[in-house]
């Protein structure tokens, strides 16, 4: 398994594009930038938020940690485990499974030897279930970071594998760049 | 062919950009109105054009922005509900990812009628792509003049900026939706008061869906009694129906609302039938909120009659033979598919989505998901059925937000129509598709 990293500090180009986005709010409304800000840090630390990287998020949000840690616990895109560097998020709602979600996930499962929840043993993979990705008409869909891919075969789920095998994928990019 | 006033330029290419859709007459609403009316004048025409909210429960728009405080001192807000997560729903991405400065000048319309100088595009995390196009194209609107100070010299000045969830369908439901945007997690507030008297930052609030907004340039350009005179009863204009499940042809379609339900699923126009020939069993009509119909009382109500895509004739027979319009996420089941697998998926759903704050919906929903998943394994008793449908009923109208009611109409609503259904699942303790 990775190295657990814990950023604590951003580069300047990342504070410069938070505090553009802090500007978007009226004074003293800073607050309203944490979810953004939390998928910029998330992104920076591997794809997932150690109570480190929340504790600077509070500081340079001027707010209580426990604000943080509340939020980054409710919303589902949050990791607070570390996660493998490309999570493949399966969704499995209704429309989907209509059309072989079952399939998709049994076959990302077996490929990679894991189980839903679970990172391959080099760090590489994780795969999550999510509910429905708003792409119902293109079922079967998985989420990749911030990339969809639509109407998935087994056979297309295999392409996509080696491509990310052989470029060592990482899904969790800033999403503003 | 259905009118077109939401994907007339959909197939365009290049439509995402400023200098195409400012060529195919995009942005003309906006010269139009703060050339020519006040706001008062653009909300009356909205009102006029019998518009409904396209989010799910149909509320009058021009009426909406009518409670809105006009003398406050306070800054006022409009907020666009691009949270769309409801399963079988996939309507607004379409808007957002192809055509986003039809969402933008509609933006722009509603903060000039209400008076609100920074506005907001709430869209789901997920979608951070179509957060991106949307940026892209605000870039533009900004550097052309139809945003930041004193558009087209008019003395009107708007912000807008989009904000990104993190994933949590409850906050499609517009004061969860608030909560979030001020950075906080999506537990709905206690209505009333409601968002026109305190909503973002305790001011005064409008929250539409993303359809809704992108009719407004239709709108004040051609005049709400052009809009009013398309559509069928208090069902007025035209709707997007996303399409999925078991039929040849899933997408996004604009129909005009009073369309057999026949003629969307079988013609080519639209749904083109179901796949390979099969016979069409069930449909949920407007996402997986709304309850389940057999496909006999989808095409016809229970009185014989013609069924409709239109707020009224959906919800001809009320619950027991009826159905909603809600979001217009159109999901189609062939004979092949199993209605309690595909309720345990709803059911998981909701359970997963629940924000916790009421317990007969934080606690019902995953007692619903428990039951399920133990009849559909081949595992649940004739007793469990009824259990279902006991469950649903203490959660219907026993919660703070309809979340909980969403989450029972469906369970409820399945088991009416298709009982026997879950007894041979108990009869042969195991599924028999
Ligand atoms: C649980 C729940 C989820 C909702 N999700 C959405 C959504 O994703 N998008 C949306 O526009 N409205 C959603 N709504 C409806 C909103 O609360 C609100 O009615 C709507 O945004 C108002 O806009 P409209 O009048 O233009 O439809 C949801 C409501 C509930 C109760
Ligand atoms: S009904 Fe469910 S989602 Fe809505 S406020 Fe209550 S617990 Fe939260
Ligand atoms: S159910 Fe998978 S995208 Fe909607």
């Amino acid at each position: 398994m990775q190295s657990k990293p814990n950023i604590t500090e951003f580069n300047t180009e990342t504070l410069d594009l938070i505090n553009r986005i802090i500007n978007r709010y009226p004074e003293g409304r800073q607050k309203s930038a944490l979810l953004p800000v939390l998928h910029i840090a998330q992104a920076e630390n591997s794809g997932w938020l150690s109570s480190e990287t929340m504790n600077y998020v509070a500081s340079l949000l001027d707010i209580q940690p426990i604000e943080v840690y509340e939020v980054a616990s409710f919303y589902s895109m949050f990791n607070l485990q570390p996660v493998g560097n490309c999570v493949i998020e399966v969704c499995h709602t209704g429309p989907c499974w209509l059309n072989g979600a079952d399939e998709i996930l049994a076959h990302f499962e077996s490929r990679l030897g894991i189980k839903v929840g679970e990172t391959t043993p080099d760090g590489k993979f994780t795969i999550k279930t999510v509910e429905c990705l708003a792409a119902c008409g293109n079922a079967p869909v998985i989420q990749v970071g911030t990339e969809y891919h639509e109407k998935l075969t087994t056979q297309k789920a295999d392409e996509l594998l080696s491509k990310w095998q052989s470029e060592n994928k990482i899904s969790h990019t800033n999403p503003y760049l | 062919m259905a009118k077109q006033i939401l994907l007339k330029n959909i197939e365009v290419p290049g439509l995402a950009s400023f200098g195409v859709y400012r060529q195919l007459g995009g942005y003309s609403a906006v010269e139009k109105a703060l050339a020519n009316y006040t706001p008062d004048q653009v909300t009356n025409e909205v009102t006029r054009s019998g518009l409904r909210g396209r989010g799910g429960a149909g509320f009058p728009a021009g009426m909406k922005w009518g409670f809105i405080d006009k003398k406050t001192e306070n800054p006022r807000y409009f907020v666009c509900n691009f949270d769309e997560s409801e399963p079988g729903t996939f309507k607004d991405r379409h808007i957002g990812q192809l055509n986003p400065h039809q969402l933008i000048e509609g933006m722009i319309l509603g903060s000039y009628a209400l008076g609100a100088k920074t506005s907001y595009i709430y869209i789901r995390g997920e979608l951070f792509y179509v957060l991106r196009i949307i940026e892209k194209a605000i870039d533009e609107a900004y550097k052309n003049g139809f945003l930041g100070n004193n558009i087209l010299g008019s003395g009107f000045s708007l912000d807008l900026y989009c904000q990104p969830g993190a994933g949590a369908y409850i906050c499609g439901e517009e004061t969860a939706l608030l909560e979030s945007l001020e950075g906080k997690r999506g537990n709905p507030r206690i209505k009333p008061p409601f968002p026109a008297v305190v909503g973002l930052y305790g001011c005064p609030t409008v929250v539409n869906n993303v359809e809704t907004i992108a009719a407004l340039p239709w709108i004040i350009n051609n005049g709400g009694e052009a809009y009013a005179e398309i559509g069928i009863g208090n069902s007025k204009g035209t709707k997007l129906i996303s399409a999925c499940g078991h039929i040849n042809k899933p997408g996004v379609y604009e129909i005009e609302l009073g369309l057999p339900v026949e003629e969307f699923i079988y013609s080519d126009q639209y749904c083109g039938g179901i796949r390979n020939g099969n016979k069409l069993k069930a449909v949920v009509a407007g996402g997986s909120s709304v309850p389940i119909l057999p496909a006999n009382l989808i095409l016809k109500t229970a009185a014989g009659e013609t069924r409709f895509m239109s707020y009224e004739s959906l919800s001809e027979g009320g619950f027991q033979t009826g159905t909603m319009l809600g979001s217009g996420g159109f999901i189609v089941m062939d004979e092949t598919a199993c209605i309690v697998k595909n309720l345990l998926t709803f059911a998981k759903f909701y359970h997963h989505e629940s924000c916790g704050q009421c317990s007969p919906c934080r606690e019902g929903t995953g007692w619903m998901e428990k039951i399920l998943h133990r009849i559909e394994s081949g595992h649940g008793t004739m007793k469990d059925i009824d259990l279902l449908v006991d469950i649903s009923k203490h959660i219907e109208g026993n919660t703070i937000c309809p979340l909980g009611d969403a989450a029972a109409w469906p369970v409820a609503s399945a088991i009416r129509h298709f009982r026997e259904e879950f007894e041979e699942h108990v009869k042969l303790q195991k599924c028999p598709f």
